[in-house]
């Protein structure tokens, strides 16, 4: 299927959000589809599969000009959108997952099982994926639920699979799974739209790339004649000189250290320490019991073999509450499901933490709570209308921002950062580290989680690498590289 | 930037909106019969919906948070009981309705750790005390209404009085408004109240105490039923073993009224005065009009339904 969309219009209100977008997708192609947070990728794509309907322009669709009038009839006609935010139902076997809504019944009305079991067999098969279909949905890896989805759309006989930040939650392994898969369908002639903010595997994967920036299209080339620095340059719109800001740690008196920490089933024996101004990156695959060891440390699992030391004394922290008071601030992986409350203003959600500094006598200074939160924004550069602008309205690198102006607005002494980046484009990546840097200049200790090597690689001072709850090695920012921390976080060989 | 635009639309929306009703409704009963708005009959209205409105208070906290208290009505009744029971057995009437709202408050206490400790869904948690509450009401009064409560005047005033013209039990609602607003707008608590209902994850993460607020919240909903039982005694100078039943759904209703959301996080206590006001509007004017009990429960039932698709109009 050939899709080209010219001079694409589209305002919400008064906000104009694409201004003259072109992009075409060919045959058999996997096209990459970058941009900042905001840039208007997915509005293009939801203009193209009938969410949002376009102001002004064309879409021909196999030289037939084309308007798809809601997502289903985009589907019927062969163009699947796999969000980024799965649509799955985790109660639901993964064969019901896969026939929702498009259940084959039998003559006398009934389902027709047989008929569904032989039908997602052969399209596993073809997908190579060995996923139990009777197993609930929800007890899949995020990965397997990515195949799941993927499986669906191939089902539905799409010719062009939009893919949103695919590999969002992937492990390096079931990233590699799913390119084997986008190869074999590029075979079978299918197109992919490919957003993502992870050049690395643009560059793998990616035939050609369009780059768009504020709502309009800015280049469109094959891959093999662009280059990582050139997508960059354009898509920002000015030079970034470095992914990462030069660090020059200077770190102080150790002040988190955890010994022997132990939780039944996630992870044993647990050892390390953190220095204030030292950032320390936390790597190992999905599963390897890093979340799982910061949540301990933060209080939210209850109780917990060993020992935490804060400053040099020890605590049992029972609670976030506690961990709070003693100055540690945890930035969740999941911003919108546990570290925003998305109905909430800015300034609440900012103010949240720390909301009995600003009321003093019982009542909210709402004056004092006001200049607070302002002065976080300017020095977080937050994006927004005002204060009162709703979380949920800002695009995922600001909503990141937020949380962390959040718990900067403490004053922590331990900052846990669990995938700091994720979802979040490159212009404000870079910011965020730089941030980083800020508060370890302040003296703050930083505990950096991560599966993006690179960002583990360039910002931490000091690496600890996880594998199935335990703690396989320590690795010092000069000896670090990605095969020696591959090798400790898959326990195989570095040839593996 | 459209967006932020209509939700400052929606949000004056949801401030007004049940404004507008209450004003719609008003007008329309007194064009039917003008002697609606007579002062006399205002006040009057005013006494009866203070019951209601106490209640729908204290729901509305615990609505915010994504919870429910169907045990409101038999707190009533526990704690209505329980006061007239002191009175009688000589206790001073004033002591008697503030131990006996501490009484209320320990058994809203009671369903926020059964919530909380217990991990029990609100619904069942209250349902179950909804019945024990009643069954302890039961066994207490023996089924018979308690009476011979003295002629202390204070504790007649409390129900039946006036102060300055205006009925008692309406200046122990509006005082118990503002007092609860600022608590709601203006408090750390009530930052975390709708912080709670947001995102419990999220409001726990940020170091609050999300069991703790909650057990408050469902005892602050115990302490205004037995506040509202204690206007209900006084005004029937009597303890009733029934009263108080299907007053939850009241209260329920004039918090949906209000337009505050059933999944927490979104709501205004404002909303449930209005709310309470509109119910009790529609009480006054059915039976003004000569409106059969029987067909003024179908009235408002429908009422709560148009309310509730206009808002979901607005919502969309």
């Amino acid at each position: 299927m050939q899709i080209s969309m010219t001079n694409i219009h589209k305002a919400f209100g008064s906000h104009k959000v694409l201004e003259g977008v072109n992009i075409e997708i060919q045959n058999g192609e996997v096209h990459a589809l970058m941009g900042e947070n905001g840039a208007g990728k997915s509005t293009l794509m939801n203009i193209l599969t009938g969410l949002h309907k376009k102001d002004s322009g064309t879409i021909i669709v196999d030289g037939k000009e084309t308007v798809f009038d809601n997502p289903k009839q985009a589907e019927n006609n062969g163009v699947a959108f796999i969000h980024q935010e799965l649509n799955i139902w985790p109660d639901l076997t993964v064969l019901e997952n896969l026939f929702i809504n498009k259940e084959p019944v039998t003559r006398f009305g009934l389902l027709n099982t047989r008929k569904m079991k032989a039908v997602a067999n052969e399209q596993f098969k073809k997908l190579a994926i060995s996923i139990p279909l009777h197993q609930e949905a929800g007890k899949c890896s995020v990965g397997q639920q990515q195949m799941i989805e993927i499986a669906k759309a191939l089902m539905t006989d799409a010719k062009v699979i939009i893919m949103d930040e695919p590999t969002a939650a992937l492990t390096e392994r079931e990233i590699q799974t799913l390119f084997k898969v986008i190869q074999s369908l590029k075979e079978h002639g299918v197109s992919i739209v490919y957003i993502s903010h992870r050049m690395e595997e643009i560059f793998t994967i990616c035939d050609s790339i369009t780059v768009m920036r504020d709502g309009k299209t800015v280049d469109t080339k094959p891959i093999p004649d662009t280059s990582f620095d050139e997508v960059v340059r354009k898509m920002v719109g000015r030079e970034l000189t470095d992914r990462f800001p030069e660090r020059s740690p200077n770190p102080g008196d150790t002040m988190l250290e955890v010994k022997g920490l132990s939780r039944k089933g996630a992870f044993e024996d647990v050892s390390f320490s953190v220095r204030s101004g030292e950032i320390v990156g936390v790597s190992g695959l999905m599963g390897a019991g890093r979340t799982e060891i910061m949540r301990t440390i933060f209080g939210l699992d209850g109780r917990y073999g060993g020992e935490i030391h804060l400053n040099g004394k020890q605590v049992t922290i029972k609670s976030p509450h506690q961990a709070v008071s003693l100055g540690l601030g945890f930035i969740t992986e999941d911003r919108k499901e546990e570290g925003l409350v998305l109905d909430f203003s800015l300034k609440d959600n900012i103010a949240l933490p720390s909301l009995y500094s600003f009321a003093p006598k019982g009542l909210i200074n709402e004056k004092s709570e006001q200049d607070f939160v302002e002065l976080l924004i300017k020095r977080l550069t937050i994006k927004t209308e005002s204060a009162r602008t709703s979380a949920k309205n800002l695009s995922g690198g600001n909503q990141q921002k937020v949380v962390i102006a959040k718990w900067i607005g403490i004053g922590p002494k331990v900052l846990i950062l669990d995938e700091p980046t994720r979802g979040v484009d490159v212009g404000a990546k870079r910011e965020i580290y730089q941030l980083m840097n800020e508060l370890t200049e302040r003296g703050v200790a930083i505990i950096m989680v991560s599966s993006e090597l690179p960002e583990v690689l360039g910002m931490s001072d000091r690496i600890l690498v996880f594998r199935e709850g335990k703690l396989t090695g320590e690795v010092s920012k000069e000896e670090a590289t990605q095969e020696k921390i591959m090798t400790l976080a898959t326990g195989g060989h570095e040839d593996e | 930037m459209s967006k932020m635009k209509t939700n400052h639309v929606g949000d004056v929306m949801q401030k007004l909106g049940p404004l507008l009703g209450l004003m719609v409704l008003v007008i329309t009963v007194s064009i039917l019969n003008p002697s609606f708005l007579e002062p006399l009959n205002l006040l009057n209205l005013l006494r009866q919906v203070a019951i209601n409105a106490l209640i729908a208070y204290g729901m509305t906290f615990v609505i915010l948070t994504g919870g429910i208290d169907l045990s409101v009505g038999s707190i009533l009744a526990l704690s209505s009981a329980l006061m007239a029971g002191m009175m009688v057995s000589g206790i001073d009437p004033i002591l008697a309705i503030l131990i006996g709202s501490l009484l209320g408050a320990l058994m809203g206490m009671v369903n926020g750790l059964l919530i909380t400790k217990g991990k029990m869904a609100p619904f069942i948690a209250t349902l179950a005390t909804m019945t024990m509450f009643r069954g302890l009401t039961l066994v207490y009064t023996d089924g018979n209404p308690i009476t011979g409560l003295g002629e202390s005047y204070a504790f007649q005033l409390f129900g039946r009085g006036y102060f300055l013209g205006i009925p008692v039990p309406a200046i122990t609602m509006l005082l118990s408004f503002g007092v609860l607003w600022v608590i709601l707008h203006k408090t750390p608590f009530g930052r975390k109240t709708y912080a709670i209902g947001g995102n419990e994850k999220a409001a726990l993460i940020s170091g609050i105490k999300v069991s703790r607020i909650k057990v408050m919240i469902y005892s602050l909903a115990g302490l205004l039923s037995a506040l509202a039982g204690a206007i209900l005694t006084s005004r029937l100078n009597s303890a009733q073993p029934t009263a108080g039943i299907s007053y939850e759904l009241d209260a329920i209703a004039a918090v949906v009224l209000g337009g505050t959301s059933l999944s927490g996080g979104r709501g205004l206590i404002i909303g449930t005065l209005i709310g309470a006001l509109i119910i009790g509007t529609l009480n006054n004017g059915l039976n003004l009009l000569g409106v059969s009990s029987f067909f003024q429960m179908v009235v408002k039932g429908v009422v709560i339904i148009i309310a509730v698709l206009i808002d979901r109009k607005k919502a969309a």
